[in-house]
């Protein structure tokens, strides 16, 4: 039987994730696997799991098992953990898997970007179950409708694995994937101190979240979570401001979905600038400050 | 202890690549092949923990075309023991290529295998977590600090908002990322002195059979040309009349 359920870490990932279930166009169910997610997505079914989600990956998976059985299309928000955990249901499912799809062309092809985005390939699933993980930023947002059935579950997740220790640093900034603003920085920005005084004061001025090259990243300019790009996070905000971004095809993958995109780059020649919407040759540590300036 | 090292040979991460005009491939002509990067802070990790640890015995292996034995041989430079090519000429999925190394890790019985979370050519990201769902043994993905004793891996791991340490029982799968390490150079005459190193060549023990093929490469849409702005002044401007801020 064809029906989809769609996995959802929070209530806010079933928000964004409904257009995919919609698009899909058969009928589906959404788990929640953490708050309340609405009834009008669209969703036949609502589950709701009586556990949080903090577990290691091989709980989860097979936790998930007994509840995904029945299900032809799994599917899940792309984020490191999705990947994780999803890759592995689809190990203990011997199931086909796609990652990252952008396009939908039937329930059995799929577009999914790879070599850092220079390519899409168009991919056919040829067995059931398939598992996927998407980008929501190509489905748009879904058409609040109709009431679905809520049902509470009970997941048993039972790990192999020993969670140590966790470090979640988020603060009051926007999630990097959720903002509108995006203020972005690479290795000119010398060190943790001076990122977090040139570009996120400008990040707060705006209420935009900030975000990293992978040179930035490894220099320990900033933490490794604001990584953008091929291996990083992929974001979609309405604007983006590269600071010192030299414009690689890694770091590129990962904004192309963005509205505007600004680059302040003092290399004329800087590639970075055949891809920004509007491009500023000037040196950032003037450049940033007078255009908090101006924003007063 | 044995640490397996599964490795990818893909095109330069570097390069620019297209899809072929007829959409039925990539056009690869003329371009370099490397270690996929991850696999080679894998191959890395595995040499650091053997340079602290002599008893450990690291494989490396591959899945691929008779070509790929230049990665292997430069994996050997880098520290590996020994290395396996598993020749084919056939296409293979994600769910394929995790079959064949569960049979070899049946084979082999490693205590960890080591390998990138990603292969920088498909960008799947799939193979290392499908591997260890198939073997039942636990899974660290996005590796940035690894400590092996004899019977357990405690891995600093990269998250979506920051980070964790887990805590495995041996045997496991570890995927790395970019900030475990950074790979020695290895030059030519390095990679030439490690040929005495045993390389093994053979046929695959299980049959592929694919569950999701490619059926059509494009190059992505291409985003409007965008123009210079003269000044601060400017670009603020700009971007008010386009209701950005
Ligand atoms: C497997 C793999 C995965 C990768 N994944 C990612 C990824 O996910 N994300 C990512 O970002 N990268 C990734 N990379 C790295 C990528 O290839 C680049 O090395 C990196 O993006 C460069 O970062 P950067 O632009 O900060 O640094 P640089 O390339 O050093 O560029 C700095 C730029 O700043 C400009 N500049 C210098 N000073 C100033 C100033 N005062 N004012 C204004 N401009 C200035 C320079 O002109 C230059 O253009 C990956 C690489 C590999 C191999
Ligand atoms: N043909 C192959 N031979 C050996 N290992 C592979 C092969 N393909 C993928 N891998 C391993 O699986 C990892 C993840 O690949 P992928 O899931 O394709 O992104 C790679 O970093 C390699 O370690």
């Amino acid at each position: 039987m064809s029906r989809l359920l769609l996995i959802a870490f929070d209530a806010t990932e079933a928000e964004n994730g409904a257009a995919f279930g919609q698009k899909l166009g058969l009928p589906w169910d959404v788990l929640c696997l953490s708050g309340d997610c609405s009834a009008d997505l669209g969703a036949e079914k609502t589950f709701k799991s009586d556990r949080t989600c903090d577990d290691p990956a091989d709980g989860l998976a097979s936790g998930l098992l007994a509840l995904v059985r029945g299900y032809s299309h799994i599917a899940a928000i792309s984020s490191m953990r999705s990947k994780d955990v999803l890759a592995r249901l689809a190990g203990l499912l011997n199931a086909a898997m796609v990652t990252d799809a952008i396009a939908i062309e039937s329930p059995s092809l799929f577009k999914r970007p790879i070599i850092a985005g220079a390519v899409i390939a168009t991919v056919e699933v040829l067995a059931e179950p398939v598992v996927i993980t998407f980008r929501p930023a190509g489905f748009g947002s879904a058409n609040r409708a109709g009431s679905s059935a809520s049902e509470s579950i009970s997941l048993s997740f039972e790990s192999t694995a020993k969670v140590v220790a966790t470090t979640a640093r988020g603060g009051s900034r926007p999630d990097l994937t959720q903002a509108k603003i995006i203020i972005s920085g690479g290795r000119p920005l010398r060190d943790a101190e001076t990122f977090e005084r040139v570009l996120g004061s400008f990040a707060d001025q705006v209420g935009g979240a900030v975000g990293a090259t992978r040179a930035a990243v490894d220099s320990g300019i900033a933490a490794n979570e604001l990584q953008v790009g091929q291996t990083g996070k992929i974001v979609a905000p309405d604007l983006y401001i590269a600071a010192g971004v030299s414009g690689s095809t890694q770091h590129m993958a990962g904004i192309k979905d963005s509205k505007i995109i600004v680059a302040i780059n003092k290399d004329p020649d800087a590639p970075i600038f055949e891809f920004a919407d509007l491009g500023l040759v000037a040196d950032l540590f003037e450049a940033v400050p007078a255009m908090q300036e101006k924003l007063k | 202890m044995k640490i397996l090292v599964p490795i990818k040979r893909v095109v330069d991460p570097y390069a620019k690549v297209k899809a072929l005009a007829d959409g039925t491939g990539l056009d690869t002509a003329g371009l370099k092949f490397e270690i996929n990067p991850f696999d080679e802070i894998a191959v890395e990790e595995a040499v650091r923990q053997k340079e602290k640890n002599p008893a450990i015995e690291i494989t490396v292996v591959t899945i691929g075309g008779a070509e790929c034995e230049e990665q292997l041989r430069k994996a050997l430079a880098m520290g590996a023991d020994k290395a396996l090519l598993i020749e084919t000429a056939d296409v293979m999925d994600s769910p394929s290529v995790a079959t064949e190394l569960a049979a070899v890790a049946g084979e082999l019985a490693p205590d960890v295998i080591l390998m990138g979370k990603q292969a920088t050519d498909d960008d799947c990201n799939q193979v290392g977590q499908m591997l260890a769902a198939k073997l039942n043994w636990p899974q660290a993905t996005f590796a940035s600090k690894l400590d092996l004793t004899n019977s357990s891996a405690l891995v600093k791991r990269e998250t979506d908002s920051g980070e964790e340490t887990l805590e495995l029982s041996l045997p496991a799968v570890v995927t790395t990322d970019l900030r475990l390490n950074e790979p020695r150079y290895i030059a030519l005459p390095g990679i030439i002195k490690a040929r005495s190193k045993p390389l093994e060549r053979r046929a695959m023990l299980t049959q592929p059979k694919l569950l999701t093929r490619v059926t059509r490469y494009e190059a992505p849409p291409t985003r409007a040309a965008g123009r210079k702005v003269g000044s601060v002044d400017e670009l603020v401007s700009v971007l008010r009349e386009r209701g950005a801020f």
